[in-house]
């Protein structure tokens, strides 16, 4: 079937098999790969991206069900110039990444969890993104970041 | 002033904040445009023999290349013969495989040993076909009883390997005999359970055989091993083969040299000449990927009535699962380790290793160690409660004191440096122990429903332990002023692309901006050993230190024929970067000059560095916990922790190493568990089953600075990888009892899941 | 993991879909959200042959206030309904409880209707609207009927729903009485609930302790009879048959079932 949709501003069109999952489409269709995939069940978040400017897990969203709607990816966060979103730079920051895999999918939850809550406590932070797993940073420093990017002053000091 | 000791961010964060990592499935390198796509088959049976396998429906399935057997493995050596008498003596020497009727194949032959054993491979031209295809390939087995925990194997009503005769491939059971003149003995039987590392990126492996050489792209923490590996089954020379590891999203032991079905990966792609890519599932990872732990310990532990311990016993049964891999291996860290912090007169370690119908263990986040220090601190727990002492105050009479280091242990290590004592008091005065325990008498007193733990662990472990092999480093200046690093370790989050170039920048005073750090490849780096048992900085980086103080002697001696002057009066100023003659501070020669006039042979050093021993980090740390006693849930409320790791290079990076291990430390010891059922069968075989946890779970964590130079190594520094995880662990649990100890609990095994609390609190009830 | 093939069509109208759906016949399932299928597709425990998505239905996203009732349109999200003014006016319990379902990007693609139909006894939302006493409204070939929330979980997996039969919508009854409590107790946040209990008034449901979402009745009764809550709780597991599984056996379920009904009858106490 043919599918059309608008990916980090651009509009991707392709025929595609019926079943394509939308993280497929990024990344195979869209040549987008920054979105990781991380487990078969809707778990880890990995595959975050932004649907209509909701996160979304883009494993578990037909490529056909994003007919007709704008996506954004890791990739299309940073502003044209290049600069990185506020959310990036605090990761940057923060050292809110370690390997990097389930950085993508963190950084769209995190973006999304603050367009629907600018200014979070720790605790909404720490739920907003119970949908996302890390394995690396025991996930202080991507609260740290969460808070910083949020504008307020970090969650406390490590030291 | 030295950048080292300061606060760096990293220099890696951009390319994955921004464009995200190259894992191997992210690949679009010329080489493999065309791949097919490997799709593995694995028994869905824990014990079975194969009676039949017939793929003719898979291959009619569209876009299937081939689906291959183990009797397709017929053109490469045999794997070499097993050790003169058997397995045994020579499998604790090394993290080897069992040989001989031990041996487990690429493909299964005529029996599957576990869930997830893989028994034929589907090549399909497109990703999707390939699991559709698999699903066609039609395999008859025949059930088999199943082994499954280590009573049972132990049992040997079921032998996983007929021929063996027992499931017993090594057996160095502990003595007992150091009890004598103990006031007060305790003994226990506890459960180190088997976990799953879940890396966020599974195993993946893309290979290509072009012009009589294979290339392998492997997620891996060892290229330069992986290489060997390879060179080993295949019988080629090394030459021969170019292993690259890209990014890699995660490790923690489990990607410790190459995985065995990389290898099939790499066969297959030359049996069919076609270049070939697997990405596994999370679903085939989890019974596919080694697991760690899976450890039965039983503990005794003796001493006098006033809190000296006098005498300590672990005897270890290692499950390792259907195959010794590196299950032979890991218990005798965990015996090397056994004493723990404590000066203790005797000490009687030993193990046996076990088979079972689960998947192989392998090295996880501490291998080996953390279950040394979660059986001695269950073992101070459980004796401090018997003698009604305080388990911090029995920890402090019983830890080595300061001036006896260097420490030789009743088992073998010698413990370099360290302030046991200092750390545990630390971490008591950053935590506010007495006022804690003073929460808690209030919450006791009360009654109240949610109740306050506070748990106590010290620990030491052992980084770098295989000092001797060393590690690599090749330090270049170019003639435009930069430099680079050809690194023979290997990151897959650690950093060292930050750490590395910081160490240059401190020697050389060429700025940070200006290095650039390569791993992973070794094409251009074909010695190294890579990442692993946290020795990365102090193998690693003290190799690029050494390579980088040759550079500086080379660029000494062209500086002074340039500059005309002595090579004793120059000096270089790592402030500017400037090479200067003493006493003159207006000439000066930067790097770029030095390198345009070394000409051809240009400004590099080549460094295999290697320590005469390991080193011994160590530290404290405080769990404070909250358990609803009406329901058993845990809430972990606090966790305040001293890590020593010697002299650190840049706290950015060592406090994310102890964020991270602390946090796989809680997981164990509040959810995380692999479960089978009595037929094999894994219970938690997806992510929505197994509990890794989040966030949600997690507080901030509380981290206190000690940092105590190793003397070994000129950084002074020791590995930070894996001591949250050791720390962590004990003190969870013993948080989660210590929370219900009033009410008569002295033990719940992890996971201290709501269901084992609560049994452990109506257990203790009932029987009051 | 990829779901099996199938064939795609995507519904612009309620009777587009109803007809999509009986051309696809006994193999052919409505897609909305896809949080609950296409799980279950991936891991190829279910293998449809034609997907109907109807997604695109924005008739049957709304929440709407009918005077006595409030109407649920089955396409609305678990986001929508957790931040829906309305709900958190007049259905609270709806709204917190949709907050709480898996995370929050399942609760941006998943739907109360998906989750109904679904009928897991482990989600959250049908113990809710049974709770609730709400009333669902199914449309098929033949058109449109109404089934009592009471009447609509047959069993594990298992609803009313004849094949080709969609839910438009839920119908929820203004509650008589203000209090209310929702406790679902899990080991980690994303975790299905190893027991659950929703409390309207002195309606109590419970969920995962048994194969469809149940009354705890006798607690009902109890309360009805003038126990206090405390002692009403103590039958929260009378007549239920808790499953067994890695996380709980009956008897640690039932218990739980004793205690959050108390902590849940007491909440909702101190809310009404």
């Amino acid at each position: 079937m043919k599918v059309s949709m608008t990916v980090n501003g651009s509009a991707v069109t392709a025929e595609v098999a019926d079943r394509t999952l939308l993280v497929h489409f990024l990344r195979d269709v869209a040549g987008l790969t920054a979105t990781n995939i991380g487990c078969d069940t809707t778990s880890c978040g990995a595959c975050t991206v932004l649907l209509d400017g909701q996160s979304v897990k883009s494993c578990t969203v037909l490529a056909a069900q994003a007919e007709g709607r704008e996506v954004t990816t890791l990739e299309g966060l940073a502003a044209a110039g290049g600069e990185m979103h506020p959310v990036q730079q605090a990761f940057h920051a923060e050292h809110g990444l370690q390997c990097g895999f389930c950085t993508p999918g963190m950084v769209m939850a995190a973006v999304s969890l603050l367009a629907e809550n600018p200014h979070p406590t720790e605790e909404q932070v720490r739920t907003g993104l119970e949908g996302n797993l890390c394995r690396c940073t025991g996930y202080h420093n991507i609260v740290r970041a969460v808070l910083a990017a949020s504008g307020q002053a970090e969650g406390q000091d490590s030291q | 002033m030295s950048i080292l000791g300061t606060r760096v961010v990293r220099t890696e964060d951009p390319r994955l904040l921004t464009a995200g990592g190259t894992y191997v499935d992210d690949l679009r390198v010329p080489e493999l445009a065309g791949a097919a796509r490997v799709t593995f088959v694995r028994s869905p049976f824990g014990h079975a023999m194969i009676t039949g396998i017939d793929a003719s429906a898979a291959l009619a399935a569209p876009g299937v290349v081939a689906v291959l057997t183990f009797q397709d493995i017929n053109d490469i050596p045999p794997p070499p013969p097993p050790p003169e008498g058997g397995p045994p003596p020579g499998s604790e020497a090394a993290p080897l495989p069992l040989g001989g009727v031990w041996q487990e194949p690429l493909l299964a032959v005529d029996r599957v040993r576990y869930v997830g054993e893989p028994v034929a491979i589907v090549i399909t031209d497109e990703t999707y076909q390939g699991e559709d295809a698999a699903e066609l390939v039609s395999v008859d087995y025949d059930p088999l009883p199943a082994v499954v925990g280590v009573g049972k194997a132990l049992s040997g009503d079921t032998l996983l390997f007929p021929d063996a005769g027992s499931n017993i491939p090594v057996d160095h059971a502990a003595g007992d005999t150091a009890f004598e003149g103990c006031d007060v003995v305790v003994e226990r039987e506890i459960m180190n359970q088997r976990v799953a590392p879940v890396p966020l990126e599974g195993r993946a492996t893309a290979a290509v055989w072009a012009d009589g050489k294979l290339t392998v792209w492997v997620s891996t923490q060892n290229a330069q091993i992986s290489r060997f590996i390879l060179a080993g089954a295949f019988g080629l020379n090394p030459d021969a083969i170019r292993v690259v590891a890209p990014d890699v999203g995660g490790g923690f032991g489990a990607k410790v040299g190459l995985d065995r079905d990389a290898i099939t990966v790499a066969w297959a792609a030359r049996h069919i000449g076609r270049a070939l890519r697997w990405v596994e599932t999370r679903s085939e990872n989890l019974t596919g990927m080694t697991h760690g732990r899976a450890q039965r310990h039983s503990i005794k532990i003796g001493g006098t009535r006033d809190g000296r311990v006098l005498a300590y016993r672990l005897d270890v049964v290692q499950d390792t699962g259907a195959y010794s891999r590196m299950g032979g291996f890991l218990p005798t860290l965990t015996n090397l380790m056994a004493a723990g912090p404590y000066d203790i007169a005797h000490v009687e370690a030993g193990y046996r290793v076990v088979v079972t119908n689960t998947t192989p263990i392998s090295a996880y986040r501490g291998a080996g160690r953390p279950e040394a220090t979660a059986a001695i601190e269950r073992a101070m727990d459980l004796f401090a409660a018997e003698i009604g002492m305080d388990p911090a105050a029995v920890r402090r009479k019983n830890l080595v004191p300061s001036d006896k280091f260097p420490y030789q242990t009743p088992c073998g290590a010698t413990y370099d440096t360290g302030d046991y004592i200092g750390a545990l008091d630390k971490v008591l005065a950053g935590a506010g122990y007495d006022e804690l325990r003073a929460e808690q008498a209030r919450r006791r007193e009360r009654g109240d429903v949610v109740q306050l733990g506070i748990g106590v662990a010290s620990y030491v472990e052992i980084t770098a332990a295989d000092a001797d092999g060393g590690e690599t480093a090749r330090v270049e200046v170019h003639d435009d002023g930069t430099a680079m690093v050809y690194t023979g370790s290997s990151a897959h989050g650690q950093g060292h692309h930050t750490a590395w170039a910081m160490i240059v920048e401190a020697d050389l005073g060429i700025p940070m901006a200006k290095v650039t750090v390569k791993h992973g490849d070794t094409d251009e780096i074909p010695l190294g050993t890579g990442t692993y048992g946290s020795r990365s900085l102090q193998l690693g980086g003290v190799a690029v230190h050494r390579a980088n103080l040759e550079v500086k002697e080379q660029a000494r001696k062209l500086a002074a024929e340039m500059m005309e002057a002595s090579e004793a009066d120059l000096e270089l100023n790592t402030d500017s970067g400037l090479w200067q003659v003493r006493g003159d501070p207006g000439s000066s020669r930067t790097w770029a000059d030095v390198a345009s006039h070394a000409g051809a042979e240009g400004l590099t050093a080549f460094v295999h560095y290697t320590d005469g021993a390991p080193t011994f980090p160590f530290g404290s740390h405080v769990a404070v916990a909250e358990v609803d006693t009406e329901t058993g849930k845990v809430t972990l409320v606090r966790h305040v922790t001293v890590d020593d790791a010697g002299t650190v290079l840049n706290p950015v990076l060592t406090e994310g190493q102890r964020h991270g291990g602390i946090a796989q430390g809680v997981a164990q010891a509040l959810l995380e568990e692999m479960i089978y059922d009595a037929d094999g069968n894994p219970l938690t075989g997806t992510l929505a089953d197994y509990a890794a946890i989040s966030a949600t779970e997690l507080p901030s964590f509380e981290l206190l600075v000690s940092e105590t130079p190793a003397t070994i190594n000129p950084l002074g520094a020791k590995g930070i990888g894996e001591a949250g995880t050791i720390g962590a662990t004990p003190a969870m649990q013993s948080a989660v009892i210590d929370a219900v100890s009033h009410l008569g609990v002295r033990h719940i095994d992890m996971p201290t899941t709501p269901a084992r609390v609560w049994a452990a609190i109506s257990e203790a009830r009932n029987s009051q | 993991m990829i779901p099996a093939a199938f064939t795609y069509k995507r519904a612009w109208s309620v009777d587009e879909a109803l007809d999509l759906a009986a051309q696809g016949g006994e193999d052919a399932k409505f897609l909305a959200g896809g949080h609950s299928l296409l799980p279950l597709m991936k891991l190829r425990l279910a293998v449809p042959e034609t997907l109907v998505d109807i997604g695109r239905l924005a008739e049957l996203s709304s929440v709407r206030d009918e005077g006595s009732y409030i109407a649920v349109g089955a396409l609305t999200t678990h986001h929508d309904l957790a931040t829906s003014g309305l709900l958190g006016q007049e259905l609270p319990l709806l709204a917190h409880a949709a907050g709480e379902v898996g995370d929050p990007q399942v609760r941006h693609r998943g739907t109360i209707g998906g989750s109904l139909v679904h009928a897991d006894p482990a989600a959250d939302l049908p113990a809710v609207i049974l709770a609730l006493d709400a009333t669902l409204v199914a449309r098929g070939p033949g058109g449109s009927r109404e089934i009592a929330a009471a009447d609509f979980f047959h069993g594990l997996f298992e609803t009313a729903l004849a094949p080709g039969e969609l839910l438009t919508e839920i119908r929820i009854p203004k509650p008589a009485q203000a209090g209310w409590a929702f406790q679902k107790f899990t080991k980690r946040a994303i975790d299905w609930a190893i027991v659950g209990v929703a409390v309207q008034g002195d309606a109590v449901a419970l969920v995962n302790m048994g194969q469809t979402p149940v009354r705890a009745a006798a607690v009902e009764q109890a309360l009805a009879s003038g126990a206090a809550p405390d002692t009403a709780a103590a039958h929260a597991a009378d007549g239920t048959s808790a499953p067994e599984d890695i996380n709980a056996d009956r008897g640690y379920r039932e218990h739980l079932a004793r205690v959050l009904v108390g902590r849940a009858l007491a909440e909702s106490r101190s809310r009404s």
